[in-house]
Formats: structure tokens, C-alpha cells, sequence
């Protein structure tokens, strides 16, 4: 008898056991308590990135091309991956694993055109001159204020950590849903639902990160083309 | 499939792809308010209220939790977001180390010198 038609057949109070308090399984709920466990390390991060930008003289130096559009590119890459995962994940809870495999296989081509478009991304900057721990020269001399304070050279420790650990995580959703795709037949439904968990949570990390460390260091006046 | 995922699994693809659309629609927002000159403060009040909102819609449609018991909901969300506000306590400091760090510069020491 699963464990479902045990709960059905002997009622228990829900805080007392015997039945899932959270009409969940235990795959599904640990999958959630990953969630917020790694949801708290990324807040962590971005919220010590906000001390420091409060602290410091921070930079702002992204121009719109290729920083902006390559991230706002990557932000739909991410954004229909979820979709199509969603989509995926729907296909399952009908039965067809067939296209639940396609939709996890479409959410793996953009999750890897994301990694791409950030690596790419990351090149420009090192190439450029970037690093964890120093500025370009010329981003010193733009970014030094008219009282002569620098910019923190932190500036490079943070993006590359906070944008690295994302897409780390990327990275191992997209070996995760491989393995998925690869057993979806003998997957059941809730196993390919607990996979969608995970890779919506990296869409939603993202939706934090973009905003915080893109969207708020553009180069509006276009200071360092000048 | 097992009973209790049929009963929680919810949503039709036409609202997910109406989810996916106001989500690019709020990127397009902040993409455009990154070029609009207003204090960052503001700014950041705006885009931390619209990623909130983004976020809201990925975990309550995508991650299907506006489908779970409330029970679920009850356990996992505001044990989260008190965490996080918990993560602020230490950041006033922030402004004070600011103070620290450039001090010297706005009021350099001068240097000794020996009277002859």
C-alpha cells in the first residue's frame, strides 16, 4: 500500500504523523528546505554586496552594449526555461514522459545558452581588465570622485562571486535535468517536479541579481566611452 | 502518478505563459528605469519591489506553492523572509565603516615637521 493510501485509510491528526502533514513526500519537502537554505547563502551574498557598495565609492560600468543586452538576453534565456520546464513538468502530471523529456531538454538548451552568453559576458570584463581584487585602470580614473576618493577594487570580488555562484548552479541544474531527461520513463511524476523546484529557484535567484548587480552599475552617462 | 500530486498539480499552460509574458514585461521595466535618472535610493526601492513581485510569481505559479497545503506555505515562507530581515541587522554599519575609510582622505594628517 503507498504511503498515500495509507494516509487515506488511517486518519491522523496532521501535526501527529502517520500522514504528510504537508501532503508532500519527504523527496519534495527536502528539495524545499534546499531551497530556503540556499535561498539564505544568496541573500547573504547580495546583502554583503549592498554593504559594501554602501561603504565604498562604487563603480558603474556597464554600457548598454554588450553588458545590458547580453544580460537582459540571459534573463530570457532564463525566463523561458522556466517555462518550458514548467511546460515539462505539466506534460509529466498528465502521464506523457515523452514531452516532459522534450520540455526538460528545450529548458537545458537555454539554460546552457545562458552560460554561454555569461561566459562570453565574463570574458569581455576580464579582458578588459577586471578582477576579483582590481579595477581597470581606466574604470579608477573615470569612477575617482572630484575629492579624490577611488573606487573599491572590491568591485570585481563581488560581481565575479555572486554571478559565479549562480552560474555554478546553472551549470549543475543543467547535469541535474540531463539525468532527469535521460531517466524520465522511470521517473515518477513527483521526481521530474522536485528537478522543476530546483531550476525555477536558479530563475528566481537571477531575478535578484540582475537588477542588484547589473541594472544599478550601468554606465548612463556613458562615462567610460568618453 | 500518485494521488496527492494529481490533486496539487494546477495550472493551465495558457496561465504560465501569461506568467512568463508579465515577467518579461517587469525585465522590460527595469531595463527601461536604468536609464531614467532618479536617485538610487529610489531606484533601489523600485527594482527590489519589482524583483519581489517577479519572485512571488515564479514561486506561486512555476513552483506551484499557491497550489500547496497552506501548511507548507506557513512553514517555509515566513521562517525565509524573517531570516533574511534578520541578514540586516548588521547593515547600518555600513555607513559608519564609510565614514572610517575615506576620513583620511578629507582630512589628510599633516606631516611631521622639526623645528630647526
Amino acid at each position: 500500500m503507498s504511503t498515500e493510501a495509507r494516509a487515506v485509510h488511517f486518519p491522523a491528526d496532521d501535526w501527529g504523523g502517520g500522514v504528510h502533514p504537508y501532503r508532500v513526500g519527504h523527496r519534495k519537502l527536502g528539495m524545499w528546505l534546499f531551497i530556503v537554505s540556499d535561498s539564505l547563502t544568496f541573500s547573504a551574498l547580495l546583502i554583503g554586496y549592498s554593504y559594501l557598495r554602501a561603504s565604498n565609492v562604487w563603480p558603474t560600468p556597464f554600457p548598454f552594449y554588450p553588458s545590458i543586452v547580453f544580460s537582459s538576453v540571459m534573463t530570457f534565456c532564463l525566463l523561458s526555461s522556466s517555462l518550458t520546464m514548467v511546460f515539462g513538468v505539466s506534460a509529466s502530471s498528465r502521464g506523457d514522459k515523452a514531452a516532459a523529456r522534450k520540455w526538460i531538454l528545450a529548458t537545458m538548451v537555454f539554460g546552457a545558452a545562458f552560460v554561454v552568453l555569461h561566459l562570453i559576458e565574463w570574458n569581455h570584463l576580464i579582458s578588459e581588465g577586471l578582477r576579483p581584487f582590481t579595477l581597470p585602470a581606466h574604470w579608477v580614473s573615470t569612477f575617482t570622485t572630484s575629492d579624490g576618493r577611488l573606487p573599491t577594487p572590491l568591485f570585481g570580488a563581488t560581481f565575479f562571486t555572486i554571478t559565479g555562484l549562480h552560474m555554478f548552479h546553472v551549470a549543475t541544474g543543467i547535469l541535474y535535468l540531463g539525468v532527469v531527461a535521460a531517466r524520465a520513463k522511470k521517473l515518477n511524476h513527483e521526481d521530474i517536479e522536485i528537478s522543476g523546484l530546483y531550476w525555477h529557484f536558479v530563475d528566481l535567484v537571477w531575478m535578484f541579481v540582475f537588477p542588484l548587480i547589473y541594472i544599478l552599475s550601468v554606465d548612463v552617462g556613458g562615462h567610460l566611452a568618453k | 502518478m500518485s494521488a496527492h500530486v494529481e490533486e496539487h498539480f494546477a495550472g493551465s499552460n495558457k496561465l504560465f505563459i501569461s506568467i512568463w509574458v508579465w515577467l518579461l514585461l517587469l525585465t522590460l521595466v527595469e531595463i527601461g528605469l536604468a536609464y531614467r535618472p532618479m536617485p538610487i535610493h529610489f531606484m533601489l526601492t523600485i527594482l527590489l519591489g519589482l524583483s519581489i513581485i517577479k519572485a512571488a510569481l515564479i514561486v506561486a505559479y512555476f513552483m506551484h506553492l499557491k497550489f500547496e497545503r497552506l501548511s507548507l506555505i506557513l512553514t517555509i515562507v515566513p521562517m525565509l523572509v524573517i531570516c533574511i530581515c534578520l541578514l540586516f541587522v548588521f547593515f547600518p554599519d555600513s555607513f559608519r565603516s564609510a565614514g572610517l575609510r575615506y576620513e583620511f582622505k578629507e582630512t589628510p594628517p599633516a606631516p611631521a615637521t622639526e623645528e630647526p
